[in-house]
């Protein structure tokens, strides 16, 4: 389903000088497959999901999704393929304020070729148990009422791989479980395989497969 | 939001300007319309046709009575039909009077011919406006004191039909004007609008109007009858008596220029004999009520309610407007008075527009210019406003790239928001426009007699063989310069760094 093949990913630092953040041989997730990625600050996890999801491109490998190498396409290429495949859920929810829960899930919507679908947002923001907050604005939703959102609009699109940056970190402990639960439950029954970034031992420990960037990144297991 | 409101306020004032402008100069040239000259004294073309046709400036001289009637059919001193030098080029001659004003509007002295057979403008199908009164009817020619208002003046003044007033002998603005309380005129009509400075004026019957104390021309006491060439054969006959006389007394003459002198007395004479009606006829035909042209056999007579006309030689008119029988008769008859000494021929409607395009045309695109400015700068002000929300932005920049977005679809998005700015910033400032030129509509045409409302569009002008209106122009305009202001924003919403504005705390 993904498979990464000799990634290299560096940055230009103001100075002029290269700065390498990421050197993966090989990293690959299977159809459905859920699994978490590790690391400490600096470890190079959010370009990796940046790679992932075409909003970066790698300096050389392969980044293969369903099949498809994405480095390949262009940029506008790579824009409507990861409306269209891939779901990505932030740290920090990254809602438009201005729009309702309902605006905020058809947004996800919008960049595909497909029109809007009304009735699966609405189904979507009804299985994160939001139904009756349609039209509410962020700004009058908890945290985690606006992570449940973010979750919906990411899988708005049915996707095949979701990429989650610590979905968590900005939620109480009291409703991270929930939000946990929600992402493996509605990827597993839309069968959409899941790639998390988390810092929580107590995420990590119900999962089959965690995965530490240092181990696969040889950038970073170098620093470390 | 204060962007909008900037261009709405903006295109508010370049439609207030544009309408406004349309209207006055649609007015103007309905004001020069309905005849092909004006004649009158030599001098300045604009003076006179400023004074004739807009009730403006200081009238210039007089021209004979005599000259005016050679453009009209009347009956000569045995009451045989004549017609004038130039009548049978000419449909209606209307002669005007000028000098006198009630309050602050002008008095015309004229003939019913003003209402009955002249038009002011075509409505949009080409067909001619006549006047119509809202109450009342137009005077008699033999009414001599009846007079007929015009809208706004009689909306000012107060003056209904049936009312008595007096004229000041003047202009409101003279040092010895003074009124005229014997000779008080009776309003007979008042006039529909008609958007033209005809509505500010006062119209009076012009035999009332020479009636009228010390606006009899001054004639010495022996020639008082005479006129024309008649006139001036007397004057060169006295020259040369007196001259002879002259001589004589200094003895270098001979006796025989004596005799000399006693024969022009004789043509003198002969000369004053033949005038008729004769000096006691006239003083007759006046007791009995008669005015010249009666007493001359003429059609326009009529029972005068036992006043008498003031003779026509001590008559002169200030202007003629001359409706004639066809175009190519007013350049025909434009280059013969213009050639000879007595008076000039102007053509209004040219006057008007050198006006406009002189003075008029350049204010209004001055303050077409500073309108326009208005818009441009308040079109910056979205510019400057959109680009330094960029950065605030970017975050949902990248939210957006981030969801799937398309450098070029965020990229439209600003130009939308600019272009949708603009549109309902004009939209709105068409309908401030109009709004505010509709609320003040009743105040400009009761003050100006320019009629105007809100529904006033500015009148078309012609593109590329199109005739739109203005206003049609300014949407198009506005969407341009949308894209203009909106393009910077746009590149920086295009070149956003997707990954540095995720990176971006909220």
């Amino acid at each position: 389903m993904l498979l990464l093949k000799d990634i290299q990913k560096s940055f230009i630092e103001p100075d002029g000088k290269t700065l390498p953040i990421l050197g993966i041989e090989e990293f690959c997730v299977a159809r459905g497959e859920q699994m978490v990625l590790v690391g400490r600050s600096g470890s190079g996890k959010t370009t990796l999901l940046h790679v992932i999801a075409g909003i970066s491109r790698p300096d050389q490998g392969v980044v293969e999704i369903a099949g498809r190498d994405i480095t390949q396409l262009s940029e506008a290429g790579r824009d409507r393929f990861r409306a269209e495949k891939i779901g990505y859920v932030f740290q920090t929810f990254n809602l438009l304020p201005a729009f309702s829960a309902l605006e905020n899930v058809l947004l996800g919507m919008t960049f595909t070729r497909k029109a809007a679908n009304v009735a699966r947002a609405r189904e979507l923001l009804d299985r994160v148990g939001l139904g009756q907050r349609l039209t509410h604005r962020p700004a009058a939703l908890s945290v985690g009422e606006q992570q449940r959102v973010a979750v919906a609009r990411a899988l708005a699109n049915k996707p095949q791989i979701l990429l989650a940056d610590e979905p968590t970190a900005n939620i109480d402990t009291g409703n991270q479980q929930q939000i946990v639960d929600l992402i493996r439950e509605t990827c597993r029954e839309e069968e959409v395989a899941l790639v998390m970034v988390t810092h929580t031992p107590e995420v990590c420990s119900q999962f089959d497969r965690v995965d530490e960037l240092a181990e696969i990144n040889r950038v970073a297991k170098r620093a470390k | 939001m204060l962007t909008g409101l900037s261009i709405a306020l903006g295109t508010a004032l370049v439609v207030i300007v544009l309408v406004v402008y349309g209207v006055v100069a649609e007015s103007f040239r309905d004001a020069a319309q309905g005849y092909h000259l004006i004649l009158g004294a030599k001098g300045g073309k604009l003076q006179l046709t400023l004074n004739t046709v807009f009730h403006l400036s200081q009238p210039i001289e007089n021209i004979p009575y005599s000259f005016y009637k050679e453009f009209t059919e009347y009956k000569d001193a045995d009451g045989r039909p004549t017609r004038g030098k130039y009548a049978s080029a000419v449909e209606v001659a209307v002669p005007y009077c000028l000098g006198d004003s009630y309050q602050e509007f002008r008095v015309v002295g004229t003939t019913p011919d003003l209402f009955n057979k002249l038009s002011y403008g075509t409505f949009p199908d080409g067909t001619p406006k006549f006047y119509e009164f809202s109450a009342g009817k137009n005077f008699t020619a033999d009414d001599f004191r009846g007079a007929v208002i015009g809208a706004v003046a009689a909306k000012k003044t107060g003056l209904q039909v049936g009312d008595h007033f007096p004229i000041t002998h003047g202009l409101a603005e003279d040092e010895d004007a003074h009124v005229h309380e014997e000779d008080a005129f009776h309003v007979v009509g008042i006039l529909r609008p008609t958007g033209t400075p005809n509505d500010r004026a006062v119209f009076v019957n012009m035999e009332g109007f020479y009636l009228i104390a010390d606006h009899a021309k001054p004639v010495e006491a022996e020639d008082d009858e005479a006129e024309g060439p008649q006139a001036t054969q007397i004057v060169q006959l006295r020259e040369a008596k007196d001259s002879l006389q002259q001589l004589l007394e200094r003895d270098t003459l001979s006796a025989e220029a004596s005799t000399e002198i006693e024969r022009i007395d004789g043509l003198l004479r002969t000369i004053l004999g033949k005038l008729s009606p004769s000096k006691a006829e006239v003083k007759k035909s006046q007791s009995a009520g008669k005015s010249p042209d009666d007493v001359a056999g003429s059609a326009d007579g009529g029972t005068t309610g036992g006043i008498a006309p003031l003779p026509e030689n001590q008559r002169e008119v200030t202007s003629v407007l001359l409706l004639l029988k066809n175009d190519v008769f007013s350049q025909i008859l434009h280059n013969k008075i213009n050639e000879g000494s007595v008076a000039q021929a102007v053509y209004p409607s040219r006057e008007v527009a050198k006006l406009f395009e002189g003075i008029v045309g350049h204010v209004q695109t001055i303050l077409l210019i500073l309108a326009i400015l208005v818009v441009v700068v308040a079109g910056v002000g979205v510019m400057v406003s959109m680009y330094n929300s960029m950065s605030d932005r970017s975050r949902e920049i990248g939210i957006m790239r981030a969801l799937g977005a398309a450098r070029v679809t965020v990229m439209s998005i600003v130009l939308f928001e600019a272009i949708l700015l603009a549109v309902l910033g004009g939209v709105a400032g068409v309908c401030l426009g109009h709004g505010t030129i509709g609320a003040f509509a009743p105040v400009i045409t009761a003050n100006t007699g320019v009629m105007i409302n809100f529904w006033e569009w500015a009148p078309a002008i012609y593109l590329g063989g199109w005739s739109v209106s203005p206003e049609l122009v300014l949407i198009p305009s506005l969407l341009l310069l949308a894209v203009v202001v909106g393009f910077l924003p746009a590149v920086v919403a295009y070149r956003t760094d997707v990954s540095r504005a995720l990176s971006h705390s909220p």
